[in-house]
């Protein structure tokens, strides 16, 4: 059981100790100092050229922000597109089939929108050529997405004054260049050696112990799932994403792919430390981020490695704790950890299954998933946890006698409305739509759709209740994955989902962009003995004490009808 | 009205008034201006309906009894609100009215031009009738009938009616003293007086306005929060709506009783209710502190303020300088040069010289006869930089040292050694050294001393614990400015300052993104004063300085900035905490009613019933009952304000953490269980 525990421990140091020099990195190659990847600037010279873009032109926040949206609307009907003809499309050894239209707006929102809620299965629902040109290149392009707009904010908190946040184009392209390519390379290369298949050959035949045969799928696998973790995706290449051993085959590339997946979100608060030369503030943002993932993370472990009450009191012995649901070679305390870290990140790659997770577990991850900001998401954790930062702001501002400022800016009327906004969004997506799946359960069970609501559920009861609105939320939180035991598969789910899936990307991207261009185009103001310092403890626990207590406030009742009313029942 | 205390926060007239006004202000198109109130408003509405519904035989909902009593604490909740608001008006309108008072309905002995041949004709009108650009007359024993500008006359004056300061003032035409507030007495003397403003538009007028409500705006600090507010409160009407579905997915009626209940408790009706009492209360205790704000937005910026422009003369130091030490040269006698000093100081009305003429008469030495006839007294001018007296052929000189010294050595004179010497110290310890020649021979030195206002060090000490940084402003030329800064503790000066200096000074910082607050009484003030973020004219100051400046101080106390700065720290602060009292009481609240809700049918959440709550009614009824009575518990403190720390923004955020938001958390279960306990007594 210790081992367990130094298990998750070592990960998370390795983690660190990564993200440190790596952050530093990503410092450097923002502000343009010289680093060991420079050998790459003629070749982004020339896709500058290629693609008429002035690297020397910067954008204020509202160009910057057409540029991302633009861009993001082409990829979209481009996956649409190949998604909707992959079976007459090459590169289809499997001969698997077209995806239906809703199915495919699910899909290619989902993927768009670094989400990778995944309503088909890897091994039957695509094609390697949309395996590589729609999943794998949008699991590239979502992730710079959100790195370039929070690299927009650190450019507006740099400056004192100043309008210009970046060349969109420029940020994107070396984030795609000089992070996530090279950090991709090396990781795709030993998943390789750990048995992590890379080709392009369809199913193979094996015979297993028991003498029948089994049809395993194959494809060039490594590639994508190094980029679904460090780019925190998530979207697995087969259906039972890293739970399947050819995904996810060891403890070591259980490990790895755990360390890859809080890698970058960690090493950009570092970046944050030297890019805009506040280092205590991005220590406390990440010390208080930290608390946040043990405040979560604790109780799981101990729930999990307890085991399940309801079987104890069948007298079954779980001297390994719960183990329904969870791979045999990673234990339960390891599926904990990576439940957490799996739901706080906004990865969604799965080793265990939530749905079989402890009613803690479960309640934990949801909320990892309704914060979404401790450590978060490739570049859009820090940004929603700056739409804490606004709120907590103006409170403290106005508890020490000041009208409230955020590193030298006025933090004003148009602001404050902007987080308000975003944070009234993801109450209103995650009970909203929960609601209108619940309304649709209990008053038209029997509609006539492709699946009756009253079949959506595998579970009834409070189960069933948090599966719904475990469904929405990780929508919301961009995360994609599922208490799975949810027919999500129909037009229903794949359209309130889709829905759901871009009003969680990208008003949570603009408003924070929006609040930081805003702010940076203000007077700078000077700090004083009377300024609230945000890089104090205190202010760090202030910030702490806004995301819990707007989290627990927002969705106290249906967090006490699902998984806190399973535990009271359980218990 | 006349016997209102105004310490009393609630004094029964006003209480009375202010309970009217409760009722009053119940009309929708008063109610829709806050937010959060009119949902509150509209949840009465709808319990009074549920109410009529039962009675016309619905049984789905639960006993009448029930149902009257929450839609009666729900309607005693908005009138709460209500209530603190009109109490903050009440108590301002007050304050006001009882500086107006005075002046209202004094006779006017107004000057009526009477034809083409400019002769005056006086009649005396009630000073209602008096418009701007009329004139009148003033004699000693008149009440001032309205605020002006002498044209004519000086005159002392009485205006303890208004400052509370009992010393007459003296008031001029011409210059940066010629200006009269109504309800003033004169004392002496007869002043003509030109009316500048139009009755009902003095700054009096203006301020009642802005506390009455028909032209308070909302400050931009309290939009924000106000957004903030309304956010918090369609967060939880999602919640509310949400419910439904949910509730029924589990299985569970819930009353309309129980979700407006619930609802009602989750958004911030303690702060909604008390926001814009807190925001008229900052404008009166500015009030209260004799200062008139034009603004609720000048009290707001005031709390912001980075750097403060003082005055030296009488802000920081007593009046002028005093002579306080006679240093005679070697080989003179002290007496003999003290009665030179003293003759030369005879004539010289300047303080300087008074002090002179005080200080020689103190240590014994009596002022030699002098006969007219043969005395000619020379003034200062700034040619010769000295003055003093020529009597039967003898000259006695007073001047700076380089002035006096040319004169001497021009004579074919030496400069004493000694003498020299000390003037050297006298000007490194930051005094102003006065040389006294007899006949071109140095006699000695006279020392003067700026004499720093007692208390003052302390002040300057504690406006930099707040971060405010204060900046002396002195005609003294730099050395000395330097010693008295350092003395009073000062952290800049501007020495030799001329009026456009100040202006400089402030553009400067303000282009750094400091806020600056000056003080000053001079028309050559206004335009510094109006580039100040905060500018405090005096109420004796020139009609265009009061125009120019955002507040203006009755008491003419430059220190007043201190008290205003102090203001708008806790009107802020005031906002802050409550807001992060009323969300963290949302906590307890959910433990009094979710599981009030559900346990029912759930009966496993019998566990999240923490407090222990008898039943489910009486857990609703004392959340309501509790979100209720805060709101006029909390009066006091929306009235008073809370009281700022000069302990840094650190300690102070912990500090209001720790009592607002923990203390926000834990009070209501307290108070819920407390409630519940009693109901049970009747229930």
């Amino acid at each position: 059981m210790n081992t367990e525990i130094l298990g998750i421990i070592a990960s998370f140091l390795i983690t660190i100790l990564l993200a440190f020099p790596l952050g530093k990195y990503i410092a450097r190659v923002f502000s343009g100092e010289k680093t060991f990847t420079d050998f790459l600037n003629p070749f982004e010279r020339r896709i500058f050229r290629w693609c008429h873009v002035d690297p020397a032109k910067g954008m204020n926040w509202k160009e910057f922000l057409k540029a991302m949206l633009t861009i993001n609307l082409l990829w979209l009907v481009y996956a649409f597109v190949l998604l909707l003809f992959q079976g007459h499309l090459p590169l289809n050894p499997d001969g698997n089939p077209d995806m239906t239209p809703d199915l495919t707006f699910n899909t290619a929102i989902s993927f768009l929108v670094n989400c990778n809620l995944q309503d088909y299965s890897g091994e039957t629902g695509v094609t390697y050529l949309t395996q590589l040109f729609v999943i794998t290149f949008l699991q590239f392009v979502s992730a710079a997405t959100g790195i370039a707009c929070l690299i927009a904010l650190f450019n507006g908190l740099k400056q004192k004054t100043t309008t210009n946040l970046g060349n969109f184009w420029v940020i994107f392209t070396k984030t795609i260049t000089r992070i996530l390519l090279p950090l991709c390379l090396i990781m795709a290369v030993l998943l390789a050696f750990n048995g992590t298949p890379t080709s392009f050959d369809g199913k193979d035949t094996i015979t297993t112990l028991q003498g029948d045969t089994v049809q395993v799928s194959r494809g060039p696998a490594a590639g994508m799932i190094a980029i679904k973790h460090l780019g925190t995706n998530g979207g697995g290449w087969f259906g039972a994403n890293s739970a399947h051993p050819l995904e996810n085959p060891n403890y070591f590339t259980n490990m790895l792919e755990i360390v890859s997946q809080t890698l970058i979100p960690v090493a950009l608060l570092f970046a944050m430390g030297w890019y805009i030369r506040r280092k205590k503030f991005a220590y406390i943002v990440f010390g208080i981020m930290t608390v946040g993932m043990l405040v979560l993370l604790i109780p799981t472990v101990i729930s999990e490695v307890h085991g399940n009450p309801e079987i104890s009191r069948l007298g079954v012995s779980q001297a390994t704790g719960a183990m329904e649901g969870k791979e045999v070679r990673i234990g339960p305390a390891a599926s904990g950890y990576w439940s957490i870290i799996t739901t706080i990140i906004s990865t969604g790659s799965v080793n265990s299954m939530h749905d079989s997770s402890m009613p803690v577990s479960g309640l934990m991850q949801m909320l990892g998933m309704l914060i979404n900001a401790f450590y978060g998401g490739d570049g859009v954790g820090f940004l929603n946890y700056y739409i804490y930062i606004i709120i907590a702001v103006f409170i403290s501002g106005l508890m020490v006698g000041r009208t409230p400022e955020f590193m030298g800016h006025k933090v004003e009327a148009r602001e404050v409305k902007i987080a308000a906004l975003v944070t009234l969004l993801s109450a209103f997506v995650v009970k909203g739509f929960t609601a209108l799946a619940a309304y649709y359960f209990v008053h038209h069970p029997n509609a006539d759709w492709a699946v009756k609501p009253s079949g959506w559920l595998n579970n009834p009861g409070y189960h069933g209740f948090s599966e719904m609105l475990y469904q929405y939320t990780s929508c919301n939180a961009n995360n994609g994955s599922g208490f799975e035991g949810l027919a999500d598969n129909n037009p229903f789910w794949n359209i309130t989902a889709g829905l759901a899936l871009l009003a969680g990307r990208y008003l949570p991207m603009i408003g924070p962009v929006a609040i930081g261009g805003l702010l940076a185009g203000k007077k700078y103001i000077p700090e004083s003995s009377g300024t609230l310092k945000v890089d104090s403890f205190t202010f760090g626990i202030m910030t702490f004490a806004v995301i819990i207590i707007i989290t627990a406030l927002s969705y106290f009742p249906p967090l006490i009808l699902g998984p806190v009313a399973e535990y009271f029942s359980m218990h | 009205m006349s016997n209102i205390n105004p310490n009393r926060l609630f004094e029964p007239s006003l209480v009375k008034e202010a309970l009217k006004q409760s009722f009053i202000k119940l009309k929708p198109r008063i109610m829709v201006k806050n937010p959060v109130m009119f949902t509150v408003y509209i949840g009465t509405i709808i319990m009074l309906a549920v109410c009529c519904w039962i009675m016309s035989g619905e049984r789905s909902q639960g006993t009448l009894g029930y149902n009257f009593l929450i839609f009666f604490i729900l309607l005693v909740t908005v009138l709460f609100a209500n209530f603190a608001e009109a109490i903050a008006e009440a108590r301002g309108k007050a304050q006001a009215e009882s500086l107006r008072k005075t002046r209202e309905d004094t006779p006017a002995k107004k000057i009526f031009p009477v034809g083409e041949i400019y002769m005056n004709e006086i009649k005396t009108i009630p000073s209602s009738q008096l418009r701007k650009g009329d004139v009148f007359i003033c004699e000693a024993g008149d009440t001032i009938p309205m605020d002006g500008e002498i044209i004519q006359g000086l005159a002392t004056i009485d205006e303890s009616a208004i400052t509370g300061e009992s010393a007459p003032v003296i008031r001029e035409a011409g210059g940066d003293k010629s200006s009269v507030t109504g309800g003033t007495k004169v004392l002496s003397d007869k002043i003509r007086v030109r009316v500048t403003t139009e009755p009902g538009e003095s700054f009096l007028d203006k301020m009642i306005a802005l506390v009455e409500g028909a032209s308070r705006q909302k400050t931009p600090n309290e939009i924000a929060l106000t957004i903030l507010l309304a956010s918090f409160t369609i967060i939880f009407l999602i919640v509310c709506v949400t419910l439904k579905p949910f509730a029924d997915y589990a299985g569970t009626p819930i009353t309309i009783a129980a979700f407006i209940s619930l609802f009602v408790c989750l958004i911030p009706t303690t702060i909604g209710g008390l926001l814009s009492a807190i925001g008229i209360a900052g404008m009166d205790r500015a009030l209260r502190a004799n200062v008139i704000t034009k603004s609720g937005k000048a009290v707001e910026t005031a709390g912001d303020l980075d750097t403060l422009l003082l005055d030296k003369t009488g802000t920081i130091t007593i009046g002028n300088r005093k002579a306080t030490h006679f240093y005679p040269s070697g080989g003179v006698e002290e007496s003999a040069f003290i009665e030179s000093c003293i003759l030369a100081s005879l004539a010289d009305e300047t303080p300087e010289g008074k002090s002179i003429v005080e200080l020689g008469t103190s240590v014994g030495v009596k002022g030699p006869a002098v006969q007219v006839e043969n005395t000619k007294f020379i003034p200062f001018t700034a040619e010769t930089r000295s003055s003093g007296v020529d009597i039967d052929g003898t000259s006695i000189r007073k001047g700076a040292f380089d002035a006096i010294s040319r004169c001497v050595l021009k004579a074919g004179n030496s400069f004493p050694a000694d003498t020299e010497e000390q003037v050297r110290i006298i000007s490194s310890n930051g005094g102003t050294p006065l040389v006294v020649s007899r006949d071109e021979k140095v006699l000695g030195v006279i020392e003067l001393h700026d004499i720093i206002k007692p208390g003052i060090s302390e002040r300057f000490q504690r406006l930099r614990k707040m971060g405010v940084k204060t900046v002396m402003v002195t005609g003294d030329n730099p050395l000395t400015a330097k010693f008295i800064a350092q003395k009073a503790g000062v952290d800049d000066f501007i020495a030799e300052a001329k009026p456009e200096d100040k202006m400089n000074y402030i553009r400067k910082e303000q282009t750094g993104g400091k806020l600056v607050a000056m003080m000053g009484d001079g028309t050559n003030d206004a335009p510094a004063l109006a580039q100040a973020d905060v500018g405090v004219a005096m109420n004796s100051g020139t009609q265009a300085a009061k125009e120019a400046g955002n507040m203006v101080d009755l008491d003419n106390d430059p220190t007043k900035l201190i008290e205003i700065v102090e203001i708008g720290k806790q009107l802020l602060m005031t906002r802050g905490t409550l807001t992060t009292f009323s969300i963290a009481n949302d906590v307890a609240k959910y433990f009094a009613i979710v599981p009030a809700l559900f346990i029912t049918t759930i009966p496993a959440l019998k566990a999240l019933n923490i407090m222990d709550l008898k039943s489910p009614e009486s857990a609703i009824l004392s959340a309501v009952i509790f979100n209720a009575i805060i709101i006029p518990i909390l009066i006091p403190l929306a009235l008073r304000g809370v009281t700022y720390r000069p302990i840094g923004a650190g300690a102070l955020l912990r500090r209001n953490l720790l009592i607002y938001g923990l203390g926000g958390i834990i009070a209501p279960f307290i108070g819920i269980k407390l409630i519940d306990m009693l109901l049970a007594l009747f229930m």
